[in-house]
């Protein structure tokens, strides 16, 4: 064993990223109007929307896991769907892991956009509209661009979250190299082994990454605040 | 009610403790000024007029084109209008060239000669890159009344769009809406609860009080109304349109020719035929019965008192028309009831007005 980075090391890492980025771009697409609907919605339920999307803030990863095991599980909806391309369950598989992921960094995406949303208040709808701008264009072009900083938060959040996500993984991943043996449970692995070194490397490198997502990040907006 | 009344509505909509229920009738063109006290409901009338607040009834027409009725309500953003509010608000992530810009999307005939138009018209030029933080309030507000004329309306409201200013910076901005109000040829609704702005820029007016309508007519009936406000506040006035007839210059006094008659004022030296507003207080006009008489005064002109009215113990609100016909211009003055009794002065009796203050408050141009 000569070279310092061996293949099976270097699968959790490219699978870690590959799971935070999807994570982080489907909670984007997916939170985005969630946020808006909770920032804007005078409805009466919407904090009962509010608290679900919160949950796995609170409860155990272990217990998220386990339901969505059930969930995704061969007798569980996951199971039904997967059967209509021939599988038979959505658990242990990197799609299951990707459902998982986002469930359980939803609010750290989602929170964040929502408090920006709210924070713009009514008036600048109130003069786009009067500019003839449409709900869809004022939309686009002053609550996105307005709520930006929250945009940057829930993005490092989540990609950040979903990183070091172990409890859930473990449940309804497993741990088959290539498929769903992510970095935290590689680096347990290596432990459990006894092979320190390779710990120490995933460790290293997910520390330095993590420092440079959050920099690179904290930079970017601190650019674009100085323009405003 | 004016016969040419272009714009009309009626609102009925519930206002925290109280119900508005306002029919509106005003001139489609001119700046017409709604003015009453704090909360009377000024505001919501323009948020129901743009449509960024739904009357619970209400129906609203403007040269014919209907924004509202029973069974229809046209959005906020589907109406030809322009809407500067209290304060700036601008869009903070846009340079003032993307602001002026923002609702320009559909405004199709607007090329570089209309936009290079409003931005000298507001004194612009300068801040086109700069973003809205680094600009005063005077400024921003000028920005502000930019980007709603460039969004080509029909119609602008003005929500007390100096309130949020200084002294100093409504003096700053007060000739770039008498420019507006003087090159665009738009319908203009202005919420104000400041009398003076009124005085200087308005045609028609609406007062307004606890949500309903109180009068409506053009700006100096309302101000020699006796039987309103107006006419008997300690600061009563009247504002007159005028043209120049001649300047002296050597004394520095140019001689206004108004309807029924001529005011001297002393002024910086101005061109024969130019239009100003003059403002008349009620407490610098006073009576006489002779025309002969010697006195400092510039202005002695003949006049029939058409009206009277008790203001309190010792003193009354006398109307005044200028000239001998009775189309001439409407004057107030105050004067005390022992000096009306010793005087034998009657309503339909001819007098001489002395006018000790004359102040020109808009350039009609």
């Amino acid at each position: 064993m000569d070279t310092l980075i061996s293949e099976n090391i270097l699968s959790p890492i490219f699978l870690t990223l590959a799971l935070a980025i999807l994570t982080t771009l489907i909670l984007l697409v997916v939170g985005t109007p969630l946020a808006w609907w909770l920032a804007r919605s005078r409805a009466d339920w919407k904090e009962v929307v509010a608290a679900l999307v919160t949950m796995p803030l609170v409860i155990p990863p272990t217990v998220l896991g386990f339901y969505l095991l059930i969930l995704l599980g061969p007798d569980g909806p996951g199971g039904a769907l997967a059967s209509l391309w021939g599988l038979k369950t959505l658990a242990f598989t990197f799609p299951g892991l990707l459902f998982g992921s986002v469930l359980y960094s939803m609010p750290f995406v989602v929170q964040p956009i929502r408090i920006a949303f709210e924070a713009i208040g009514e008036r600048p709808f109130e003069v786009a509209a009067t500019l003839r701008a449409s709900p869809w264009r004022a939309f686009w072009t002053v609550a996105v661009p307005l709520a930006r900083p929250g945009f940057l938060t829930g993005a490092v959040l989540g990609f950040a979250h979903t990183l070091g996500e172990f409890g859930v993984v473990l449940m309804i991943g497993g741990n088959i190299p290539g498929k769903t043996k992510v970095l935290s449970v590689a680096i347990f692995d290596y432990v459990e082994m006894g092979d320190w070194r390779s710990a120490h490397i995933l460790s290293a490198c997910m520390i330095i990454f993590s420092f440079c997502v959050v920099l690179f990040m904290n930079s970017f907006d601190k650019y674009f605040r100085r323009k405003i | 009610m004016m016969p040419n009344a272009k714009i009309t509505g009626h609102f009925k909509t519930t206002l925290g403790n109280f119900d508005l229920d306002i029919a509106l009738n005003i001139p489609g063109d001119g700046i017409t000024a709604l003015y009453g006290p704090t909360g009377c409901g000024k505001t919501t009338i323009l948020r129901c007029i743009s449509g960024l607040h739904r009357a619970r009834i209400g129906h609203f027409i403007i040269n014919e084109e209907v924004w509202q009725d029973k069974n229809y309500f046209r959005p906020a953003y589907e109406r030809a209008i322009g809407y500067v509010f209290q304060e700036a608000s601008l869009f903070p992530h846009l340079t003032v060239r993307a602001n002026l810009l923002y609702g320009a999307h559909n405004n199709i005939a607007l090329d570089d000669k209309q936009f290079d138009q409003i931005v000298d018209l507001l004194g612009l030029e300068r801040y086109l890159d700069q973003f809205p933080k680094s600009l005063s309030g005077g400024e921003q507000q000028r920005v502000s009344i930019g980007r709603a004329l460039l969004s080509n309306p029909k119609l602008l409201l003005m929500d007390e769009p100096l309130s949020a200013l200084d002294k100093t910076k409504k003096l700053e901005i007060m000739p770039f809406l008498e420019r507006l109000h003087n090159t665009l040829r738009l319908p203009i609704v202005y919420v104000s609860h400041d009398l003076d702005e009124i005085e200087q820029l308005a045609d028609y007016l609406v007062l307004i009080d606890e949500g309903k309508i109180i009068a409506s007519d053009l700006l100096y009936k309302i101000q020699s109304d006796p039987s309103l406000p107006l006419a008997t506040s300690h600061n009563a006035a009247v504002s007159i349109d005028g043209s120049i007839e001649n300047y002296d210059a050597n004394y520095g006094i140019a001689r206004f020719a108004v309807e029924g008659g001529f005011i001297n004022v002393p002024t910086v030296p101005m061109n024969q035929g130019d239009r100003h507003r003059l403002k008349i207080y009620a407490s610098d006009v006073s009576l006489s019965l002779e025309s002969g008489i010697k006195s400092t005064i510039e202005n002695l002109i003949p006049a029939v008192i058409i009206s009277c009215q008790k203001n309190n113990a010792s003193q009354m609100i006398v109307v005044l028309n200028l000239g001998h016909d009775l189309n001439g211009s409407k004057i107030l003055a105050r004067v005390t009831r022992r000096s009306w009794d010793r005087l034998g002065l009657v309503v339909g009796r001819a007098v001489y007005i002395q006018i000790k203050a004359v102040s020109l408050v808009r350039n009609k141009e």
